[in-house]
């Protein structure tokens, strides 16, 4: 059997020791559109700054909090669709959190780059914030191919972004 | 995440083995520190990268903060046996623009 549309979803404990698992387990449920390598690493990647934002930032490392991923792929559109959920204290300035090497953890040697790596390595990242209830990250990766009509998709995210 | 740290030629090595990412970056941080302190530190630093076939942003974050001290004390940071994952991360951020990737 060759489902065209596959999803799963998971709840997780926002632990640092959970991100492996978390990249993994997508980069797994992918494997049905035939990635390559790089395309596996790049959603790896990706779903680890995700994961290590709610982490770091969203929890500030606080017990007993919980982070919901939703992963959705579609066979038709070689198509990954990954959404990467908090409830934390959100992200006052969408904008300004998205620009290269912005971090508000200078001291703890922090590189600032965690959504560059996102937006780089994915083909669209859209994130929603609401300030002392949490965010959702989503992110949409095209496997091979697709990568034009997908640029265009791109830049009307990053537009949107910027007028939240 | 394993580091082992020695001296070889004109290098002090810093050899990494794991995936390195938040779970691990702290302690890391902190066996490096105290190791190196404890270390006559060759004016050439080189991490060897061949043990690790993953690294996030908290990686870079780690890698950019041993290149600060290293600086300060006037020594050199370079990176070698980078993979492809490794690379395209470090490649994103411009860091080889700070510690050069070498071939030893």
């Amino acid at each position: 059997m060759n489902c065209a549309e596959n999803m799963f979803s998971m709840r997780l404990s926002a632990l640092s020791e959970n991100e492996s698992f978390a990249r993994s387990a997508v980069a797994a449920f992918c494997l049905p559109l035939d990635p390559t390598l790089e395309e596996i690493n790049d959603i790896k990647t990706a779903v680890s700054e995700a994961v290590t934002n709610c982490v770091v930032h969203a929890y500030n490392g606080a017990k007993d909090k919980y982070i919901d991923m939703t992963v959705h792929i579609d066979a038709r559109l070689n198509k990954v669709s990954i959404s990467v959920k908090d409830e934390g204290c959100g992200i006052p300035d969408v904008k300004k959190a998205l620009e290269p090497f912005f971090t508000t953890k200078a001291d703890e040697e922090r590189s600032g780059m965690g959504f560059t790596i996102m937006r780089t390595f994915t083909d669209c990242l859209q994130v929603k914030s609401e300030e002392g209830k949490g965010t959702e990250v989503s992110m949409t990766k095209f496997i091979r191919g697709a990568s034009d009509a997908c640029a265009r998709r791109n830049a009307g995210i990053d537009r949107a972004c910027e007028e939240r | 995440m394993q580091s082992r740290i020695y001296n070889k030629g004109i290098y002090t090595v810093i050899e990494l083995r794991g995936e390195l990412d938040e779970s691990c970056a702290a302690g890391v941080r902190r066996q490096l520190d105290e190791e190196l302190a404890g270390k006559q530190v060759a004016n050439n630093v080189l991490f060897d990268m061949r043990g690790v076939p993953f690294m996030d942003s908290t990686g870079i974050g780690m890698l950019l903060g041993r290149y600060k001290l290293l600086k300060q004390a006037g020594k050199n940071m370079f990176i070698t046996n980078v993979g492809p994952q490794l690379d395209r991360v470090l490649n994103t951020v411009g860091i080889y623009t700070i510690m050069r990737k070498v071939s030893v």
